[in-house]
């Protein structure tokens, strides 16, 4: 099997180095040797035909939920992992919500020699910011960067106690990793299940007011701007949280946020016909909310876009409203739900690639997302015309939660390329 | 091709006819009660109940019985099979007490007995008659059940497949007994 | 003429012509209650479950009497014996119900949307005796013939409806029903019981009583559960009661003739006075009544004989 592999002919975007050219790429030993407009090789190389196609930085995703260790029959991480080369991505971001929760080395090392062995996507688990996810104490956060966590975060909870949050912003300074924060105020949620509105009154559910998230938004834009700390704040979705996000930055607010496809695709709507596969924190916004979501994008006010793949069996999801877990999964719907914002006029195509490869880069502050010579060959190969019906069935993830099965999708990964392998799902 | 069998005067007859047969077998007017079966026998009780004012210048009890919740081919839904339409439920009203009285069930076409076994199930829930008789203006004849009238207008022999059409001036037509030869594919 | 499903789960699901049909056919239904052998024997054979995991005596004794009167079989299984305490899943709890042949299963239960999971997995037909806040058809149903067999008609009346409109799923199947068949409805309540997003129904908010029972018909009385009391949505019950409790001089107010109905068990004294309760503008007991002819219609109608 050659160790050299040209791809010829496509439209190489590369937001880092302000790329967005037609041309040819030439990987050597895993690394990126030469980005030429034609490149002529002879003797033993694996040519791939790109022509049509998008060249992408290898796509990271912030936020996946992998589920191993202790919650294996939702997801592990080989399935994760496969899920995510169905969906294109070379790095995926682990939350600490396993059991036990990753507050520990132990917990890292496991989950990256899980991904050591399997030997597709790379894995940069995020540690919990408290121990046990309490939102107590701290955990021993210098452990867990030795052991490989590139950002800490208690997601899956919020971190109630803004103290707590202040001493995190203020410990994490040491190791410049950034404090994800899952926004939600847990006395405001009182055990809503979707966005309270019009919709959440005719089903007779309760609701989690929009308030909930944007009132732990600007609490951590206060905390970021009294400690200097980094702050990224997860799954944004409310059209306050945009507005909040935005002219804190203005300020100079250390802050970043990232949002999900089915912020900037769904509303409320979708939970018509009491549809647990619409069902996740923070849940599916009015259209309003929408809007804003799709306009920061659009205008750099969010850094990011990220998965928060959140597998459930589809036993859990078959429960009553109230009872059915929250999450929805996200890997492998994430690039044609993506395109649609470069389709319908939101994002330019070399923007919204940003949101996979700089964007997150730069808030991991990782050399990371970019296609440079001499770096390890991490590579997308997108056909934006490629279209596809989503079938449960289909899906590489172990379970099968999304609002999406049954649509008409435009745009998928065709090739995935990570430290200059060509990754294959069987 | 629909034939007339019966038409306005002959009913007449035999509605004056069936109305002095029942005074007879009753020995007069006393302790007997009419009650039509929906839809066409009420028509005819109320003829009769008429046609005995005029003999006898009394009103004889005259009810109405609708048998729709005591029919046997319901054939209701088993669990998985579509909802399919449900006959109209008509008025049933007997605002009298027929316990003790002689109670002649009344419809005007009898054919395989269903009918009148059901009307017989939905007047016991009424109470205890003494007697029930049963007056019709057709006997079709195949009965499925061994049920007879008491009194009958005419009996029609016809072959199963035949329908037997009667129709009431009440409800906007004319009087008259037809049968349709469903062969020729009328409805 | 027939239900379009084989479920009865929501007013806001049904057609005009829907509502129409069950009403009419619980007329003939009351007609049977009026008999001195009330029953017959239309669904011999059938089984009929109820499956309540919310307590209730009325509704469910109401229920257990339609399917009686129509000669099925009638079972009761509460939350308490059920099996799901032991952790079995609310489906495949039903599933085994459905395994015994059950024909209907009618379900209450505290979780909004459950009859809808329910009715997409089972093929019994069900019917929501009550699910969460979002729902409770036959009490909407049940209302609707009430005020229909008083007053003659629905459409252009002025119906006001009372209380906690935030937690009531009557209140809110009682407001589909009305709006479809052409009532003009007013909710009256304390401000934090009135839901946000109530202009969807196209309906009148009003947070004063004494302004709302002017011209009314209608008026329909809401359970305040007295559970809701210390939690925020009004101070005490007596100041409740004082503003919004429904007494003689505030009926007064009403057109003549006004109906005053209330889902029950009703709490005296507080959402409305005894006399009113007692009184002859009161139709609440009617409503039991009707109650279980509204039912065997349904039951009736989601039987769905073949053609004659």
């Amino acid at each position: 099997m050659s160790n050299r592999i040209v791809i010829k002919g496509g439209r190489i975007i590369d937001p880092t180095h302000k790329m967005d050219q037609m041309g040819d790429i030439l990987i050597e030993d895993g690394k990126i040797s030469a980005i030429e407009s034609l490149i002529v090789i002879k003797g033993d190389v694996i040519e791939i035909n790109a022509h049509g196609m998008i060249v992408t930085p290898g796509l990271i995703d912030l936020h996946t939920h992998l589920r191993e260790p202790g919650f294996e029959y939702k997801e592990t991480v080989e399935t994760g992992v496969a899920a995510a080369i169905a969906g294109g991505f070379t790095t995926i971001c682990c939350m600490p919500n396993t059991n036990p929760v990753n507050d520990n080395a132990s917990v890292t090392e496991l989950i990256l020699e899980r991904a050591r062995k399997i030997g597709k996507t790379k894995i940069l688990p995020v540690g919990a910011i408290t121990r046990g996810l309490k939102g107590e104490e701290l955990s021993e956060i210098g452990e867990l960067v030795s052991a490989g966590c590139a950002a800490i975060s208690d997601d899956g909870m919020p971190v109630m106690n803004s103290l707590i949050m202040r001493r995190a912003l203020e410990y994490a300074k040491i190791f410049d990793i950034p404090v994800i924060d899952h926004c939600e105020d847990l006395n405001l949620t009182d055990g809503g299940v979707m966005f309270e509105g019009a919709v959440s009154t005719a089903l007779g559910l309760k609701g989690i007011p929009a308030a909930s998230e944007s009132v732990m938004v600007a609490r951590d834009i206060a905390l970021a701007s009294l400690t200097g700390g980094r702050v990224h704040l997860a799954h944004i979705s409310t059209a306050a949280s945009v507005h909040l996000i935005r002219e804190a930055k203005v300020r100079g607010v250390l802050v970043t946020a990232e949002t999900c496809p089915h912020y900037f695709t769904l509303t409320d709507e979708a939970v018509n016909g009491y549809n647990t596969n619409a069902k996740m924190k923070p849940p599916l916004p009015s259209v309003l909310d929408l809007l804003e979501v799709r306009a920061g994008l659009a205008d750099g006010t969010i850094d990011a876009i990220a998965t928060d793949h959140a597998p459930h069996a589809p036993w859990e999801k078959e429960q009553e409203m109230d009872r059915a877990p929250f999450g929805i999964i996200g890997l492998e719907t994430a690039i044609p739900l993506s395109l649609r914002l470069v389709s319908s006029g939101v994002l330019s195509l070399p923007a919204l690639i940003q949101k996979l490869t700089q964007g997150p880069a730069q808030i991991l502050r990782k050399g990371i997302g970019q296609i440079r010579s001499g770096d390890c060959a991490d590579i997308t190969i997108i056909d934006p015309e490629l279209e596809w019906t989503v079938k449960g069935e289909s899906f590489k993830s172990k379970s099968k939660n999304s609002p999406f099965i049954g649509w008409k999708m435009k745009g998928k990964a065709v090739t995935v390329i990570v430290a200059g392998k060509v990754i294959e799902n069987e | 091709m629909k034939k007339i069998i019966l038409d306005p005067p002959e009913i007449a007859r035999i509605i004056t006819r069936i109305s002095h047969e029942i005074l007879e077998k009753n020995r007069g007017f006393k302790g007997i009660a009419l009650v039509g079966i929906q839809t066409g026998g009420v028509f005819l009780a109320n003829r009769i109940h008429q046609k005995i004012q005029e003999i006898d210048s009394v009103s004889v009890p005259l009810g109405e019985l609708d048998i729709t919740l005591y029919r046997d081919d319901l054939g209701l839904k088993k669990v998985g099979t579509p909802t399919a339409d449900v006959p109209t439920i008509k008025t049933t009203s007997i605002p009298f007490d027929l316990t003790g009285l002689s109670v002649v069930l009344v419809d005007d076409v009898l054919f395989t007995g269903r009918t009148i076994r059901a009307a017989m199930d939905g007047l016991i829930d009424f109470g205890r008659p003494k007697q029930i008789q049963l007056a019709v203006l057709i006997d079709r004849g195949h009965r499925e059940l061994p049920i007879r009238a008491d009194f009958v207008g005419k009996n029609l022999p016809t072959a199963h497949n035949e329908k037997v059409e009667v129709r009431w001036k009440e409800s906007g037509d004319d009087d008259y007994v037809c049968v349709i030869n469903n062969e020729e594919g009328n409805p | 003429m027939r239900l379009s499903k084989k479920d009865l789960l929501a007013i806001s699901e049904l057609q005009k012509e829907e509502i129409e049909l069950i009403l009419s056919t619980a007329v003939t239904f009351k007609e049977v209650l009026g008999r001195d052998i009330k029953k017959v024997p239309t669904l011999r054979g059938k089984t009929v479950v109820n499956l309540f995991f919310e307590p209730s005596t009325r509704t469910r004794t109401s229920f257990e009497l339609a399917a009686k009167r129509l000669s099925a079989d009638c079972i009761n299984i509460s939350s308490s014996s059920s099996s799901l305490t032991k952790g079995e899943s609310l489906l495949d709890t039903a599933k085994n119900i459905e395994a015994m042949q059950a024909d209907i299963i009618i379900l209450r239960h505290s979780s909004s949307g459950t009859p809808a999971l329910l009715a997409r997995h089972l093929k019994s037909s069900i019917i929501n005796a009550g699910d969460g806040t979002h729902e409770h058809p036959s009490q909407g149903l049940l209302d609707l013939f009430t005020i229909q067999e008083k007053k003659g008609t629905i459409a252009g009346l002025r119906v006001v409806i009372v209380g906690d409109i935030l937690h009531s799923r009557v209140a809110r199947s009682d407001i589909y029903g009305l709006k479809k068949m052409g009532a003009e409805v007013e909710i009256v309540g304390p401000p934090a019981m009135i839901p946000q997003s109530s202009d969807q129904w196209k309906v009148t908010t009003r947070y004063d009583l004494d302004k709302a029972v002017v011209g009314a018909d209608v008026i329909i009385l809401l359970r305040l559960q007295l559970e809701r009391q210390g939690k925020g949505f009004f101070p005490t019950l007596r100041e409740y009661a004082r503003l919004y409790g429904l007494n003689a001089s505030r009926l007064a107010k009403a057109n003549s003739g006004v109906l005053v109905m209330h889902p029950g068990p009703i709490n005296r004294g507080v959402e409305i006075s005894s006399d009113v309760a007692d009184g002859l503008s009161s139709v609440i007991l009617d409503q039991v009544t009707n109650g279980v002819a509204v039912r065997m219609a349904i039951l009736y109608l989601l039987s769905g004989q073949s053609h004659e």
